[in-house]
């Protein structure tokens, strides 16, 4: 489904994401992990063609996203809120999606009541527009709207940051639900180990930008995971201690 | 503690984004700023010689020159007082991280109103007010009733800035109160009610009494007072700091569907130029641009014509089109990466500019009372309109990156940034062209030859749509990222 070859971003001279080659099958659920800076919000913007790559390429369905928009119809995508549209009401927003989607008012009416329970009677239904949510509702918004139109890629960055516990439960669900989908491919950025080895079938570990671990989950990537960030940070503790 | 502030207020100005520009805009500011001073120290200067002259021939009612300054004096503070309404707001925003601090609150409240004191709007009347009282002593008015005069000015300055500490956001208040001047301005002008005079013999016993200026002192410490007291009470999150939530309004536009897939987008752009203050703040200043034509049939410059009919339907075209795609600067990434074509969310643009300046033509049409020419050239300025500048401020929004806060005003009457040297150039095909293309015709064979030139231009564009189109298309695909990074900036 996707497919990044030699694919890198430089500013300023420093690289802050470089992967030679990463494949990622049509169906799968992808947990991208890594600390601020590993360069996970530079991929999906790369995949959403918002910058552009130094060298390389990416290739989704066989379409070269910098270079054509057919990739749009079949990838949907929250990365943060500049995707949502303040003044809109959530409803309206929906039907906005929705109609770039060939989506009618009916399907969508018909899914936000599918989505009640992850709103839990807040965001839809109040007369309030989407900037004057809070930050937890607004995604909220944001994911449900990725959803619409049964998209063949979905892309979430940090889905799960900012939301309630009992909401992250039901987010687990429906991510699951995606995964379990052989049409959708998903990929989801976590800060939060437990999350992501969760909800993902393959975790692929990024650390200044590139590639470092790549597997396909089993019951002991979660301590494996555990291990190396500790393992991170210890190794910084020390240089703390001798500048001091 | 001051000196923390100072330090503070020092940064907040050398940082702010103003600064960023590079040196050609800061020059442009900087004459701006002196361009307005000017005026205002030779209104001060010359306004006295002025009036005398005035007087002379007839043109103005009253005795004196310092006699008719003090009659206009009362619209010169409701004009101080709505401009500071619409755009002096109180620095809050600011002094909410100094909250969590250890100051006291006292002291933030001193400092934030004090802040307001060295605003532009109390140091542009000193430029006017000081060589106006300067050249009243020179003509040998009395010394201390003018410094009496001078003070009581200055006391009414600084009350109005206090009284917008604690106006602001009073809309019930000030717009009837403004709509009353607004009223009285308009039946002294016809002569049926003169408001000032009943407010000149105000003015004018500040100047009569020499003890007189302590009242207006007085009543702006009064109101110092309270803009204090008031503010000191709003110093919590939920009240001062608190966003406004308006209940959101839900609106049936599903009557546009028959536009087809540009409907979507327009439906769009009717909630964001309802919902959003700085956008219909654009919107109406836009069709304000109507009567821009009737300056010229006052000064009797009536070959301007066509520049006023190229304004008066083209208003909208110009202020709202020229900051395409800024509008939607605050969702930009989702409008790049959502199922939309670049092409149909251009198009959608186009097709709402063309429909606005259709609409400004029939709003025009009235100028036809002023003889069959102004019809005849605010049809060809629509049609040059509608068929090329619609395509050519297009095309310059591609180079306008200059992210809008739609939630404020605060730059509603020009963005410096949104000006730069390619947005400039284009001035040419929109204004230059027009005008040249029309006298090129209108004096070498005849005015309806002009109009007619003018008029064929803009269906040539018309026509030739598409092909602009796909080049417009590709300047946005080639400065998409720059536009994508330039918006993800806040100041």
């Amino acid at each position: 489904m996707i497919s990044i070859t030699n694919l890198s971003k430089v500013y300023n001279g420093v690289s802050v994401l470089h992967i030679e080659d990463l494949k990622i099958e049509k169906g799968q659920a992808i947990g991208l992990v890594g600390n601020n800076g590993a360069g996970k919000t530079t991929l999906f913007s790369l995949l959403l063609d918002l910058i552009q790559p130094t060298t390389g390429y990416i290739l989704s369905n066989d379409i070269k996203v910098s270079e054509s928009e057919d990739w749009k119809p079949f990838t949907s995508a929250f990365v943060d809120e500049s995707f949502l549209i303040g003044y809109l009401t959530p409803e309206e927003y929906f039907y906005f999606i929705g109609e770039l989607r060939g989506q009618n008012k009916a399907d969508i009416d018909a899914l936000i009541a599918s989505y009640s329970d992850f709103f839990n009677g807040e965001a839809v239904g109040q007369k309030k527009y989407l900037r004057d949510l809070s930050k937890g509702n607004q995604k909220k918004v944001g994911i449900v709207a990725a959803l619409i139109g049964n998209p063949e890629v979905v892309i979430l960055d940090e889905p799960f940051a900012n939301l309630d516990p009992s909401t992250q439960i039901r987010l687990k669900k429906i991510i699951k639900g995606l995964a379990e989908d052989a049409n959708t491919t998903v990929l989801i950025s976590s800060h939060d180990l437990q999350h992501v080895t969760e909800v993902a079938q393959r975790v692929v570990l990024l650390e200044k930008g590139k590639v470092v671990m790549d597997k396909v989950k089993t019951s002991g990537t979660f301590a494996e995971l555990e291990s190396y960030f500790k393992g991170i940070s210890e190794s910084h503790a020390p240089l703390l201690l001798e500048e001091e | 503690m001051i000196k923390q502030f100072i330090s503070l207020e020092w940064k907040s100005f050398f940082r702010s984004a103003a600064f960023k520009q590079n040196i050609a805009i800061k020059i442009l500011m900087a004459l701006g700023a002196i361009y307005f001073l000017a005026i205002f120290i030779f209104l001060g200067v010359l306004s006295f010689e002025l009036i005398e002259k005035a007087l002379e021939k007839g043109l103005v009612s009253g005795t004196n020159p310092f006699q008719v300054v003090n009659k206009f004096l009362i619209y010169w503070f409701v004009v101080d007082l709505f401009f500071r309404y619409m755009i002096q707001k109180m620095p809050v925003a600011n002094i909410k991280p100094l909250l969590y601090l250890p100051f006291k609150k006292g002291e933030i409240v001193k400092y934030s109103i004090s802040k307001t004191i060295t605003s532009f709007f109390n140091i542009l009347p000193a430029f006017f007010f000081v060589p106006f009282s300067i050249i009243l002593l020179i003509k040998g008015y009395n010394v201390l009733a003018v410094m009496s005069w001078h003070l009581a000015m200055l006391g009414i300055t600084f009350s109005l800035n206090f009284l917008n500490v604690f106006l602001n956001n009073s809309n019930k208040v000030f717009y009837p109160v403004v709509g009353l001047v607004a009223v009285c301005g308009f039946a002294q002008y016809h002569g049926y009610f003169d408001l000032t005079i009943y407010t000149e013999p105000v003015f004018a016993f500040f100047y009569n009494n020499i003890w007189s200026f302590i009242i207006p002192i007085g009543a702006a410490v009064c109101l110092y007072q309270i803009a204090y007291k008031y503010f000191i009470k709003q110093l919590y999150l939920d009240l001062g700091f608190s966003k406004k939530v308006e209940d959101a309004k839900v609106e049936d536009l599903s009557f546009l569907d028959r536009f087809g897939k540009i409907s979507t987008y327009l439906k769009n752009d009717i909630k964001l130029i309802k919902r959003n203050k700085r956008a219909r703040t654009t919107f109406i200043m836009g069709f304000l641009f109507i009567f821009y034509g009737l300056y010229f049939v006052m000064i009797g410059q009536e070959g301007m014509m066509i520049f006023a009919a190229l304004f008066c339907t083209g208003g909208f075209l110009f202020s709202f089109g020229g900051l395409v795609p800024s509008w939607d600067s605050s969702y930009y990434k989702l409008m790049m990466a959502q199922n939309i074509p670049y092409r149909e969310f251009l198009l959608s643009k186009w097709w709402l500019m063309v429909i606005v300046t259709a609409v400004s033509t029939v709003l025009s049409l009235w100028y036809v009372y002023f003889g069959i020419e102004w019809l005849y050239a605010i049809l060809a300025g629509a049609v040059y309109n509608i068929g090329f500048n619609s395509s050519v401020v297009l095309l310059g929004g591609a180079f306008v990156k200059t992210p809008i806060d739609l939630m404020s005003n605060k730059k509603a009457f020009g963005d410096s940034k949104a000006f730069n040297a390619k947005t400039l150039l284009l001035i040419i095909p929109k204004m230059v062209l027009p005008v040249v293309i029309y006298y090129a015709f209108a004096l070498t064979i005849s005015d309806t030859a002009g109009f007619i030139a003018l008029a064929l231009t803009g269906v040539l564009g018309l026509l030739f749509r598409n092909l602009i189109f796909k080049w417009i298309e590709n300047i946005y695909k080639t400065e998409k990222y720059d536009t994508i990074a330039a918006y993800a900036q806040k100041d």
